[in-house]
């Protein structure tokens, strides 16, 4: 697709520039550093599970035990298994049990103890990853079982608080259309830093991210995906202070897309910068490798600021979310970033500014699964007004080309969806798409036309705002409210004190493997790794 | 009809016509399906006083459930003598009048805290209401130069913010609920007037959402609520006629602080 808005490439390519030269520092930082959850994340993918009597994960106490004993600048992954080695545990599980105890003497090994214990915890997460990347193959095999959807992809929030509710909720949904289906997590998860255990029946708002309600909805969704003859997609959340642990049970429960911004967390949970950075970047290769499809949250901006004014904004956040996410690995096709359709009705021209905008996202991104958010923030109790703003954002979403559209609801802002509000909503959305679906190939704006003008006006902005940020860095723009207004000091908010600098001689087998797989040539070497572990 | 008594209106005075929609679990499949379905509907809406009722569009959702959209005419008076109404008790003031009546009535900056407490981690509300940005065209209590905000942000637990406003030597404590499942929103405020309560000195405590009904302020402990929609400004006016009392204004003479809240 050549491009309708006759962007400027010069500019576009400066924008990039400073969106990488303002992202550098943040990674070498992310480089450099650990964190507890980064470290558990270590030991669910070496496959520890389930909690003590109390319901606190055993790779909470592990990690606890060996922060507590040698510290964890060295990682988790060398203390445990020396420990496991030289202590007679047969298992991670028994490891955690008996270190809960301070039953366990953790040491940082050296010579040939460090070589045993580095050779053991290799094999361990080669396995582990193994899973992920048998998991990626299994999606590509139930695609071709059943098929593709056409896009844009109808995506769907069930929030029921129980998983055993949420089934039948999520099943309906696609029997009437979803192709995604996102389980809202419990309100409040974002700021536990443990992930809870197995089927749970009571949330708030949502229901929490367990490896076993992963598990059991994918399940359920596979069902209803041979049933449709589509595959039917599962969404959830890698954000808050467990980020790197929830996807990496996305990876092992074979998750299609995850809620995975860069700075969402930071704005709009005050959960600190530096540990958000340093998550989401473990967070993000673990993505890469699983065949997942970020979802960037750039819509939640517009949703404290002004739609028009904050514009840029969004841009700016999409190629800093672009810039981090590939430089962890991920593809273009894995880039779901995100914008919204949050400007005043009242706003003369109020479309035009829409189309520019969402256009404008398109063309910066062309090969990016964007998601595309309705209306929510000029919602109102007027439900037949907002049934008509809905319609206006399908319009804009299908004449844009949009590749993701979360569907609209015209209660918003009253309660969470009834049945009839969804089953509305998505008829609103198929008459949209079977009336205007093809659309988007006759669209093109006038050059030097209202909404070719606002395209490069809003472009333009990105690339001031990028450079400010470029010259004062991303950690002081952050803190000075750049982003959704609020301000964030970079040493303020939740779960610093689980940010730990890495030592010399710091080991991350997972990270080892992630890292080495960018490629061809990383994915065999993991397998050849995996054979290794099977064969142990 | 007397002035005070009236009816619905569809297109011609007192017709009493009225539009409901709603959804029963009965299946809309076969024939004999579709007709009971219909009549179940039929059922409730003369169950709600709607007589005749006209069944003007019904919609199979999935093999369970039926969509119905229903008109008809009630019989309902409503009398308008009867229909009570919370006036605002306090003056809407610009900026610049907050500022003066703080300066005048209080004689020092006038101090704020603000928080989510419980499991809520949503604070667009409160940061609507405290950020500068502020919104529906209005700028938040940050913007007030006699006003000095906290903001403590998401899920901040009770004893911290009982703790954290007596350290700030608050004025008044500003508490924002979104969520509102298992009625979480009724519960976190009674337990926060409580808290307050318990610890003696007691600000000013207010308490906003979207759920919320302002007529329930006692019965909650708190002295004010403020529901969907308001705004930084109307919030602001309200804190400087509680806090700093103009000379000569009725609420010269009311207590700022209310004491032995019930909860």
């Amino acid at each position: 697709m050549g491009t309708r808005l006759n962007l400027d490439p010069a500019v576009v390519r400066q924008a990039r520039e400073l969106a990488a030269k303002a992202g550098q520092p943040i990674v070498e930082m992310a480089k450099t550093h650990t964190t507890v959850s980064v470290e558990r994340a270590v030991l669910r993918l070496a496959g520890l599970q389930g909690a003590d009597a109390d319901g606190m994960p055993w790779v909470n106490r592990l990690v606890d035990a060996v922060r507590e004993s040698t510290g964890l600048e060295h990682g988790v992954a060398l203390p445990a298994w020396d420990a496991m080695l030289t202590g007679g545990h047969d298992s991670l599980a028994a490891l955690a049990e008996a270190a809960s105890h301070g039953k366990v003497p953790f040491r940082i090994p050296a010579g040939a103890d460090a070589d045993a214990a580095r050779i053991a915890a290799r094999a361990a997460l080669a396995h582990g990853i193994g899973k992920i990347d048998a998991n990626r193959a299994r999606r590509q095999e139930l695609i071709e079982q059943t098929a593709e959807p056409r896009k844009p992809w109808i995506y769907l929030i069930v929030a029921t608080g129980d998983i055993y509710e949420d089934i039948p909720q999520a099943q309906a949904a696609a029997r009437e259309g979803a192709d995604i289906i996102a389980v809202i997590r419990s309100t409040g998860q974002s700021l536990l830093d443990y992930v809870p255990e197995g089927a749970t029946r009571e949330g708030f708002a949502g229901t929490y991210a367990t490896q076993e309600n992963f598990r059991l909805m994918r399940a359920a969704l596979d069902e209803t995906s041979r049933e449709l003859g589509r595959y039917v997609r599962l969404t959830n959340y890698a954000s808050g202070l467990c980020m790197p642990e929830i996807a990496s049970l996305a990876g092992l429960e074979r998750l299609d897309m995850m809620l995975n911004d860069c700075m969402y967390g930071i704005i709009f949970r005050d959960i600190n910068p530096r540990r958000t950075f340093i998550d989401q970047r473990f967070s993000r290769q673990i993505h890469a490798r699983a065949g997942i499809i970020i979802n960037t949250g750039e819509d939640n901006y517009l949703t404290t600021a002004d739609a028009v004014d904050a514009a840029h904004t969004v841009v700016v956040s999409q190629l800093m979310n672009e810039y981090f996410g590939k430089e962890a690995g991920l593809a273009d096709s894995q880039l779901g970033l995100g914008h919204a359709f949050e400007i005043n009705p009242a706003v003369p021209d109020s479309f035009l500014l829409e189309l520019a905008h969402a256009q404008l996202v398109r063309e910066l991104f062309p090969d990016a699964p964007l998601k595309y958010m309705p209306p929510t923030k000029h919602m109102t109790g007027n439900v037949f007004a907002g049934y008509l703003l809905d319609a206006f954002f399908n319009l804009c979403g299908v004449m844009t080309d949009q590749s993701i559209l979360l569907i609209g609801m015209m209660t918003e802002g009253i309660h969470t969806p009834f049945l009839s509000d969804r089953d509305l909503a998505l008829e609103n959305v198929r008459y949209v798409r079977d009336a205007a679906g093809r659309l988007g190939e006759s669209f093109v704006p006038a050059p030097g036309g209202f909404i070719e003008k606002r395209a490069s006006e809003v472009l333009g902005e990105s690339v001031g705002l990028l450079r400010r940020i470029a010259d004062e860095g991303l950690l002081t723009a952050i803190a000075d409210g750049t982003f959704g207004i609020t301000k964030r000091p970079a040493d303020g908010g939740r779960g610093l004190a689980g940010v730990i600098g890495r030592a010399d001689g710091y080991f991350n087998p997972a990270s080892e493997i992630l890292e080495a797989g960018n490629g061809a040539a990383g994915a065999d070497q993991a397998r050849a790794l995996t054979e290794i572990g099977a064969s142990k | 009809m007397s002035g005070n008594v009236v009816r619905p209106y569809g297109d011609t005075t007192g017709d009493g016509r009225v539009q409901i929609s709603f959804t029963l679990p009965v299946p809309f499949g076969t024939a004999t399906e579709k007709a009971r379905a219909e009549g179940a509907a039929m059922q409730l809406a003369v169950k709600m006083g709607l007589d005749p009722a006209m069944v003007v569009h019904a919609k199979g959702m999935g093999p369970d459930y039926t969509f119905f959209i229903v008109y008809g005419r009630v019989s309902h008076l409503v009398d308008l003598s009867e229909v009570t109404v919370t006036e605002r008790e306090f003056p809407l003031l610009s900026p610049a009048e907050v500022n003066l009546r703080i300066r005048t009535g209080l004689g020092r900056k006038l101090v704020v805290v603000g928080a989510c407490i419980g499991t809520d981690a949503h604070t667009v509300g409160i940061d609507a209401i405290l950020n500068v940005k502020g919104h529906s065209g209005e700028k938040g209590l940050e913007y007030y130069r006699e006003i000095r905000v906290v903001n403590l942000g998401s899920q901040v637990a009770v004893p911290d913010l009982v703790a954290r406003a007596k350290a700030e030597g608050a004025d008044a404590v500003l508490v924002s609920q979104v969520v509102t499942q298992r009625d979480a929103h009724i519960s976190n405020a009674k337990e926060m007037s409580a808290a307050f309560d318990a610890a003696g000195e007691r600000p000013l405590l207010v308490i906003g959402g979207p759920r919320f009904d302002p007529s329930m302020a006692v019965d909650l402990g708190v002295d004010k609520i403020f529901g969907k929609g308001t705004t930084p400004g109307e919030v602001a006016s309200y804190l400087a006629y509680a806090l700093a009392p103009a000379s000569g204004d009725p609420a010269a003479d009311a207590p700022a602080h209310r004491v032995g809240a019930d909860a």
